[in-house]
């Protein structure tokens, strides 16, 4: 018996899964070549029709954004512009696989290289439609994927995802991915167990895997204590979210009827479409990294962003953070190499470095805040001269907008308290708007423990009594100085940790969305 | 002898001329006989409008001013209709715009 292999990874969407492993990147598969031309093209003929044909029945069984992102597909398949140079390499001699993935490359690199974001995104339906066609090309070596099975690879095709039958239970754990993607999404909808960012895996993986995608890890060749205890927590998740769902529309109030603000997290405005406004209180976070992929945001850009979420948010707040670039997010072209990034130029000293950037991104707010109830906060301040300085800014970039008659509004403007010097002496910010506290990085600092770092995950917990005392002292500060005071970090959504930030003082908390109906249960139980 | 036609609109959608707006555009380019060209600036270059591929690779955001122009039958309704459907922003609202 192998010894035991856990790895930890990010929770994509909530929930268990106990299964064989399924490996997602296959040896490539090898295609049998056809005596002349006429057969290749008759051959690649075939496999786009195959292709095509997969995609038209599961247009059938999709709505929404799974119906929107087949029907592209289909499209692009049936458009001669698209086959028409593979075709010509058949006549040329090639053969028809190696024909048809160079033709979808060149397409595909085109789409990469494009400095439009959202334009970037559709490479990876390009990758999909030009594998699908290869594994329609090479058939027989395509194995299926049994009942159950935990999907392992670098990531996995929206069409994988769709035409899979998760009736029987399995879930998705991939090397890569991105809690963001359009799989995530549809992960979510569905209540498919999914983890995402493993990384490189030390060995080859096979065999039986328990998928742990409410915390984020993935154990293989487990102990039958590890099997029995993973049962246990899977049927207790099972339970939690049946009775969970009754809380979702209610409002979040204790045992003793201590009414608590339960707002979400969202990283891309996309996010808000599966969410129900009348459930939540605002968004207690927005990040804004998503803008800043491989080149940086116009300002266009932000502005339809975020007035998109002030838009569908309404009359309630959205709390937008500036970009906070930097330690475990790099950006190309923005941020830099650092020995050690975490402590290094990241958040608001990355953007008060590079003013010109920063500038941008406030000009987009100021002009998005006529449009809602927005709430801007800056990440990683340590100091009070850095929340002044990017103060300062914004009040220079309203009296540009106002001098060239541009719609403005200047927003409140708050900071996130996760660097232990703002929760240890929070009196220096007796001015701001408000406090946000970011528990992932204030646990970090404060137990320095990367959270990167499976190996010292065990360091790594909010219920520390030290983070707990510092966040009880920044509550307490808020209440003495009416600034108020939120949690916007992991624990704000995990039910073991929610009694202990309840007592520490806060009344406010953003959760992922996933999470929302389970942390308003999980307040019910508390008798504060 | 064969008709032409020319006609300029602003793109308000969101994403632009993109995925799911030019699924929608080049499907409706297709119902016309006539020979329909995009383009981002008067003097071109012209795309195909009946080819997502190419259609796509114009890459026009959300601001672009995209020129029409069709020639030979029933040139003018398709530049009347494809012009229609950018201006009703294809028939989506700001609200329902995702990233797909």
């Amino acid at each position: 018996m192998p010894e035991p292999l856990r790895l930890k990874g990010i929770s994509a969407s909530a929930g268990y899964a106990e299964g064989p492993l399924f490996n997602l990147d296959p040896v490539a598969a090898r295609y049998a070549g056809k005596a002349t031309a006429a057969e290749e093209k008759a051959a690649l003929d075939t496999a786009i029709g195959i292709a095509t044909g997969r995609l038209t029945a599961l247009i059938e069984a999709s709505e929404g954004d799974a119906a929107d992102i087949l029907e592209f597909q289909i499209a692009m398949l049936e458009d001669d512009a698209l086959t028409g140079p593979a075709f010509a390499a058949i006549a040329a001699g090639q053969p028809a696989d190696a024909a048809w993935r160079q033709a979808l490359d060149a397409e595909i690199a085109g789409y990469e290289t494009s400095d439009q974001d959202y334009f970037r995104a559709r490479a990876a339906d390009m990758r999909d439609i030009r594998d699908q066609v290869l594994r329609a090309l090479t058939e027989d070596s395509e194995a299926a994927a049994p009942a159950g099975a935990i999907f392992y690879g670098e990531d996995i095709a929206p069409t994988r995802f769709l035409e899979t039958n998760w009736s029987s239970g399995g879930g998705i754990a991939l090397k890569a991915g991105s809690a963001a993607s359009h799989v995530a999404m549809l992960a979510r909808s569905r209540g498919v167990p999914m983890i995402v960012g493993l990384g490189a895996s030390p060995a080859h993986l096979a065999g039986i895997a328990l998928l742990d995608a409410e915390h984020g890890g993935i154990v293989l060749s487990p102990s039958k204590a590890e099997i029995e205890a993973f049962r246990r927590s899977s049927s207790s998740f099972t339970a939690r979210r049946d009775k969970a769902q009754t809380y979702l529309e209610r409002p979040a109030v204790t045992k003793a009827g201590t009414a608590v603000r339960v707002q979400v997290n969202i990283a891309d405005p996309s996010d808000v479409d599966g969410i129900d406004i009348s459930t939540c209180e605002g968004i207690g976070l927005m990040r804004t990294e998503f803008l800043f992929g491989k080149t940086l945001p116009d300002e266009e850009t932000q502005y339809c962003a975020y007035r998109k979420v002030l838009e569908w948010a309404g009359e309630k707040p959205v709390t937008i953070r500036t970009v906070d670039a930097g330690g475990d997010k790099p950006v190309p072209g923005f941020t830099v190499d650092e020995g050690n990034p975490f402590l290094g130029l990241r958040g608001i000293r990355l953007s008060l470095a590079r003013p010109e950037v920063f500038r941008v991104q406030i000009r987009a707010l100021l002009r998005a805040a006529v449009h809602g109830n927005l709430k801007v906060m800056f990440p990683m301040i340590a100091v009070a001269d850095e929340y002044e300085r990017a103060v300062a800014l914004f009040t220079e970039e309203q009296a540009g907008l106002v001098a060239r008659g541009v719609a403005q509004k200047m927003p409140p403007l708050g900071i996130m308290v996760e660097v232990p010097s703002v929760a240890i002496a929070p009196e220096a910010f007796a001015n701001v708007a408000f406090f946000s506290i970011g528990s992932n990085d204030l646990t970090q600092y404060v137990m320095a423990a990367a959270r990167d770092n499976a190996s010292v995950a065990h360091l790594n917990s909010v219920r520390h009594p030290a983070v707990l005392r510092l966040i009880a002292s920044v509550a307490a500060f808020g209440r003495a100085q009416k600034i108020p005071v939120s949690l916007c970090g992991d624990a704000g959504g995990d039910p073991a940790s929610i009694p202990a930030l309840l007592e520490a003082g806060l009344r406010d908390l953003s959760v992922v969305p996933a999470q929302l109906a389970m942390a308003k249960a999980a307040i019910a139980d508390v008798s504060i | 002898m064969s008709a032409s036609a020319e006609a300029t609109v602003l793109i308000t959608h969101e994403v632009g001329l993109h995925a799911r707006p030019s699924v929608k555009f080049t499907k409706l380019a297709k119902t016309f006989s006539a020979d329909v060209e995009v383009a981002l600036a008067a003097n071109g270059p012209w795309f195909d409008a009946k080819s997502i591929v190419k259609v796509m690779a114009a890459k026009a955001p959300k601001g672009t001013v995209l020129h029409i122009r069709a020639r030979g039958d029933g040139a003018g309704e398709a530049v009347g209709a494809l012009a229609e459907l950018v201006r009703r922003d294809f028939d989506e609202g700001v609200d329902h715009a995702r990233t797909a």
